[in-house]
């Protein structure tokens, strides 16, 4: 199992190296970062050019990824444009930790600027998936022991409405009803917009009445697919020839459903909730620009709009690592949950 | 010898899209204290689902168990709420299936399956039920219980695993085990000492045994009485010599006939049973058997024989004698 996971470890390497490059590319398409960076006032061309120099955006697009990668300190640079390279870099690259400074933030460490958002964004992506996996497996197993029932209609209605559901109509009509009609009529009301209160502060309550109506659109959205992933996985093996010899055993139903049925249900589940997870990091774009959530999704939406290419590049390549070593980890858990698979 | 299961009139029917499939209809046998009874026919003529339906192990819906009583000990099982029924199943009557490939669950190790039931129903502490699994698993054959404990499905054979079901089964010694075909997946060789265990242990356990199959040579070296059954129908109930000396029923003829015997010349040929058994989405009208009986008469058509005494200990559904041709 050790040596499968450093194996595994060993083989992403190649692979986030050419998804570095490949997004390194498509970051020259974002457009010019100098563009947005000037201001009010119309800028000289002169000090375009300064700046293009300075941010290293005049090197061709081959040394910018170098310099992106191993950093340029064991090199000069030419700084004032005379064309004699005497500033020595100072960018240590990204297999060094140095993800470069942001643009947009003025020198401010890329990893700096992800770090302030992380947490946020964990915050609220981790409780809208925890919130979605229990529902899902609770509503899911339901609906799967009592198929075709009354609640199982209505459940599925639901699902399906919610699956068809674009996620800023959803947000928009939960701050509709529970903020904005709630307050006309008297009713205790939701905060719509922010991480809390800065008439009260940050405490922990605040964040959690402003996680509320976030939280709830998140979940209404992927609950769906999810809860119909339970339901079907759980009717196939509730059929199984094992199913019935657990019951010809005179087991209690709950051992039956939660133990015996729901372990071999859950691989095809740990699949799905493996491939989601990285995707936590990376926030959720819609929900938090509608809610103004600080989270990872506004950050990268914000800094994309403005080509601020070593942001962008830091929160991608977090993603794509994340995205590797989910897999392995989902891996180790399939090794745990089924004895059948064993890795060499 | 006294009666331990008394099933009557039992009638189980599922509904499908394409209608109700009548699969039971209306048997009523009994099983005496220490009896081995064998229950044959074709695939599809009702033995399992007969046997599940006592049991509350048919998927209900789409199944329904539409009449009938099964009394075990002065209990109707048919009435039992699914609580009680679960003291019953496992405790005093067991099963053991068809296939051991997909009967025993592939996640969890064997030891759990196994002590699972003694827990459950003997209220045994985590080390005496895992002392009593390995005893269990020596005494069906399988050496070094202790450690196989540990170990999962699919690191038995398809022999193996099914000793293992049946170590599973007798867990909790109960007085009735039911075996599904238990036979039918392995091969014959693992067949026969499967047969031989099932024998060993019915001995060493004093338990009664239902036999289901379409094997008839293995009724003879197990049954102590036989039941054959058509559509869902109890067609003929015989001791086994009697059966096999002296079938009554077209279909039981029929069905010997088409038995290889040692005793028979090597150029006879096996005669097979021409047709299909009815589509039983159609409720039965007349005899079930009639469009594919050799003896087939009149009445037949429009009269459904019910299952009669014809001698001690034997019954019969059917109008004519077998061995005249002539209605009875």
């Amino acid at each position: 199992m050790t040596r499968y996971i450093i194996r595994r470890l060993l083989q992403a390497i190649p692979l986030l190296f050419v998804i570095s490059l490949v997004l390194f590319v498509l970051m020259q398409n974002m457009g010019d970062p100098v563009a947005t960076m000037g201001g009010r006032s119309v800028t000289r061309s002169a000090d375009r050019e300064r700046l293009r120099r300075q941010l290293g955006l005049d090197k061709p697009i081959a040394v910018q990824y170098l310099y992106w990668l191993v950093g340029n300190d064991w090199t000069k640079i030419d700084l004032d444009g005379d064309g004699v390279a005497e500033t020595p870099g100072q960018r240590q690259g990204v297999l060094r930790g140095d993800f470069g400074a942001s643009l947009v933030n003025r020198g401010k460490p890329v990893l700096q600027v992800i770090w302030d958002r992380l947490p946020n964004t964990l915050l609220l992506m981790g409780a809208s998936e925890l919130v979605i996996i229990i529902g899902a497996l609770l509503i899911g197993i339901y609906s799967a022991l009592r198929q075709y029932s009354v609640i199982d209609h209505v459940v599925t209605a639901i699902s399906f409405v919610g699956y068809s559901m674009p996620i800023f109509f959803i947000a928009l009509l939960t701050m509709y009803i529970f903020s904005v009609n709630f307050k006309r009529w008297g009713l205790p009301y939701l905060p719509t917009v922010g991480m809390f209160d800065p008439g009260v502060g940050k405490t922990t309550g605040q964040v959690a009445l402003h996680m509320i109506l976030p939280v709830f659109s998140l979940s209404f959205i992927y609950f769906a697919g999810y809860s119909r992933y339970v339901r079907s996985t759980m009717l196939e093996v509730m059929s199984q020839d094992y199913i019935r010899t657990a019951r010809s055993k005179g087991l209690p139903r709950p051992v039956i459903i939660y133990l015996h049925a729901l372990k071999n249900a859950s691989l095809p589940i740990v699949t799905v909730i493996g491939l989601d997870l990285p995707l936590l990091l990376a926030g959720a774009i819609v929900t938090e620009r509608i809610f103004a959530w600080p989270g990872m999704g506004r950050l990268f939406l914000d800094h994309a709009s403005r080509s601020d290419t070593p942001v962008v590049m830091g929160i991608l390549m977090m993603i794509s690592v994340a995205v590797v070593v989910f897999q392995i980890i989902v891996d180790v858990v399939y090794a745990w949950l089924d004895p059948r698979i064993r890795y060499s | 010898m006294g009666t331990l299961l008394e099933v009557t009139d039992l009638r189980t029917r599922f509904s499908t899209p394409e209608g109700v499939v009548h699969a039971v209809n209306g048997i009523s046998y009994t099983l005496a204290e220490g009896e081995t009874l064998a229950v044959v026919g074709e695939s599809g003529c009702g033995k399992s689902v007969s046997m599940l339906s006592v049991l509350g192990l048919i998927p209900i819906p789409p199944g329904q168990i539409a009449s009938g009583s099964a009394r075990y000990r002065g209990m109707d099982l048919l009435k039992l709420s699914e609580p009680e029924l679960e003291t019953i199943r496992g405790r005093e009557i067991s099963m053991i299936f068809q296939e051991p490939m997909t009967s025993l669950n592939p996640v969890l190790t064997i030891g759990r399956q196994i002590t699972e039931s003694l827990r459950t129903h003997l209220g045994m502490d985590h080390g005496t039920a895992n002392r009593r699994a390995a005893e269990l698993l020596e005494s069906v054959g399988i050496p070094d219980g202790g450690q196989r404990l540990r170990d999962y499905p699919h690191q038995f054979s398809g022999g193996m695993r099914q000793r293992v079901m049946i170590a599973i089964a007798l867990a909790c010694a109960p007085s009735i085990l039911i075996a599904d075909e238990p036979t039918t997946a392995l091969d014959v060789t693992i067949q026969a000492q499967i047969v031989e265990l099932v024998i060993q242990m019915r001995q060493q356990i004093g338990m009664a045994v239902i036999w289901i199959t379409h094997d008839l040579g293995v009724v003879a070296g197990i049954a102590d009485r036989v039941i054959v059954m058509y559509a869902g129908f109890i067609v003929e109930e015989a001791d086994v010599e009697s059966l096999y000396a002296d079938p009554r029923h077209p279909y039981t003829v029929a069905l010997l006939a088409a038995l290889p015997r040692a005793d028979r010349r090597r150029d006879h040929r096996l005669k097979s049973i021409p047709g299909a058994p009815p589509n039983l989405l159609v409720k039965p009208q007349g005899c079930p058997f009639a469009r594919r009986c050799d003896f087939v008469i009149e009445r037949c058509w429009s009269d459904n024989p019910a299952l009669a005494p014809i001698a001690p200990g034997r019954k019969i559904a059917c109008w004519i004698d077998v061995k005249t041709g002539a209605p009875r």
